[in-house]
């Protein structure tokens, strides 16, 4: 009789709402930290292959069946190499800043659709989510600029908060269009409007626009001036060894991952395919687009500073406001040609 | 139901033992894959600096051995290419940058410049060698070496990075 009750009383008390989300979160993080592990080492492989493709090189072919246990040594290596701290840095910023930037990765993961019924918070205003989320890594960059007293470190720093906060407006602008068109900021009714076309057709101009946003908000190349290793040695993370750097890399190619998704999520269509299942669909869409911003990462050269301003302020931002007023006009005859709404 | 607990062989469980199982030291491990991925951290003062390129770029391509991740900065290095002259002035330097290197941490010394000098080995301000500042670990002999060369001396560490007893020991006093 006194197991029995034991028993009973551990069941209610996983029965618990409180516990019972807790638990769930648990599993929740552990299968999404997974993924993001195995993810970045193909990610690794796929960027030197693609980088040496790119450069009539072979890349690394030596170790493992076409070179793919070497990200997998890089990763042993990176977490066995030696952890300085330098003595003049301010040590919680310094440490803290590789930890935010991986978190929030983290936390754009959790609202990407992976496939039919298949996401892990599905948000009423997922896109909102994930532009705020993804403008908060700027600080955590900035944390790391400044606690490592150096002063490539804090000018990388700085770069990139002029960066990313300038190119945000039309990061945001370039999506208004869809949310227009859908009438929603859920990311799963996104995808189920472009049942019969993708908004890449729809939304040629935002297309380009985010892209070319894309690009600088994963400050690569030719947006990598935070970390241009001609002029800043390596910009924020200078000060950075051992795991702290591991971090801040394993973070970079995440936010690869998650940027071409929310592409492939809004433009084309997201899980939505023929004969596969819908979350073979949208690994394969997303490593397309990985392609292709690896494709513009290793073929462009880096812009200057204040060209890269100018390009956003000029032409980026008239650009997708023309978007905007563009499709209010395309929804308006299309509402008034085929009799729907109320003009 | 019969019981398997007597029916043990031993031979036959060491032989599925030893194809199946790898036993290794955490060190030998840790050696095993640091060896495969060093990062360089380029250091070339001078015109050896040319040949180290072109060892990186097409038809030599050392990134197939892992060696391709060139940092600017030395905290995220493995391995030092000390290619080239070094200067008096340029040598407080140099030992600078070895000394900010997280451990474990390797130089290797291109070109007669770096090992001894070389065609400025009588000059006042040319520092002898690189060994004169920070212990080498290969020396790539050549003015300057060809980048086949460069490619058999890192490979040549990463065997000594494996097995550290082939290497000949030159002390430093
Ligand atoms: S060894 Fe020869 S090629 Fe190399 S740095 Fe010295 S002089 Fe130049």
């Amino acid at each position: 009789m006194d197991s029995n009750n034991n028993i009973t009383s551990i069941w209610d008390f996983f029965q618990n709402p409180i516990i019972m989300n807790l638990l769930i979160g648990v599993v929740y993080f552990a299968a999404i930290a997974a993924f993001i592990t195995v993810l970045v080492i193909i990610l690794m492989w796929m960027d030197r292959r693609v980088a040496a493709f790119f450069q009539e090189r072979l890349g690394p072919i030596k170790y493992g069946p076409q070179g793919l246990l070497q990200p997998v040594f890089d990763a042993v290596k990176m977490v066995s190499k030696g952890n300085i701290t330098p003595r003049n840095v301010d040590k919680l910023v310094y440490n803290l800043a590789p930890m935010l930037i991986f978190m929030t990765t983290l936390l754009v993961y959790a609202a990407l659709p992976y496939g039919k019924n298949l996401t892990v918070v599905n948000l009423n205003v997922g896109v909102l989510y994930l532009i705020a989320i993804s403008s908060t890594a700027t600080i955590a960059i900035l944390m790391g600029g400044w606690g490592s007293n150096n002063k490539y470190s804090l000018i990388g720093g700085m770069r990139t908060v002029a960066m990313i906060i300038s190119y945000e407006i039309p990061f945001a602008f370039s999506l208004l269009g869809i949310i227009m068109l859908t009438g929603s900021m859920n990311m799963t009714d996104i995808i189920n409007a472009q049942k019969n076309v993708w908004f890449v057709f729809l939304q040629p101009l935002a297309f380009v626009v985010f892209m070319i946003t894309a690009m600088a908000e994963l400050n690569k190349s030719p947006f990598d001036l935070p970390e241009a290793e001609s002029e800043l040695v390596a910009g924020f993370i200078t000060e950075y060894a051992g795991m702290k750097f591991g971090l801040v890399y394993l973070a970079e190619y995440a936010n690869m991952f998650s940027m071409a998704a929310i592409a492939v999520t809004l433009f084309f269509g997201g899980w939505q395919g023929p004969l596969l299942p819908s979350w073979l669909w949208f690994l394969i869409k997303t490593l397309l687009m990985v392609f292709f911003i690896m494709w513009i990462r290793w073929t462009l050269p880096r812009i200057r500073i204040d060209k890269m301003m100018k390009l956003n302020w000029k032409v980026l931002i008239p650009l997708s406001i023309l978007n905007i007023f563009l499709t209010g006009i395309g929804i308006k005859l299309y509402q008034y040609f085929t009799g729907m709404g109320g003009v | 139901m019969e019981v398997t607990r007597g029916r043990y062989n031993p031979n036959e469980f060491h032989e599925a033992f030893e194809n199946n199982i790898i036993i290794t030291t955490i060190e030998k491990a840790l050696d095993f894959c640091r060896s495969r991925s060093l990062h360089p951290f380029l250091f070339g003062p001078a015109c050896c600096a040319m040949e180290l390129m072109q060892a990186m770029n097409g038809r030599y391509d050392l990134a197939r051995y892992g060696f391709e991740a060139v940092r600017a900065t030395p905290r995220q290095t493995d391995v030092m290419l000390v290619a080239g002259t070094i200067t008096n002035k340029m040598a407080a330097v140099a030992k600078r940058l070895y000394d900010q290197i997280p451990d474990p941490k390797w130089v290797i010394a291109i070109g007669s410049c770096a090992i001894s000098g070389g065609p400025f080995a009588d000059s006042y301000c040319v520092t002898q060698g690189a060994d004169k500042l920070f212990p080498v670990d290969v020396y790539v002999p050549g003015c300057p070496p060809r980048p086949e060369a460069i490619t058999r001396g890192l490979l040549q560490l990463r065997d000594m990075i494996n097995n550290p007893e082939i290497a000949k020991v030159k002390r430093h006093g």
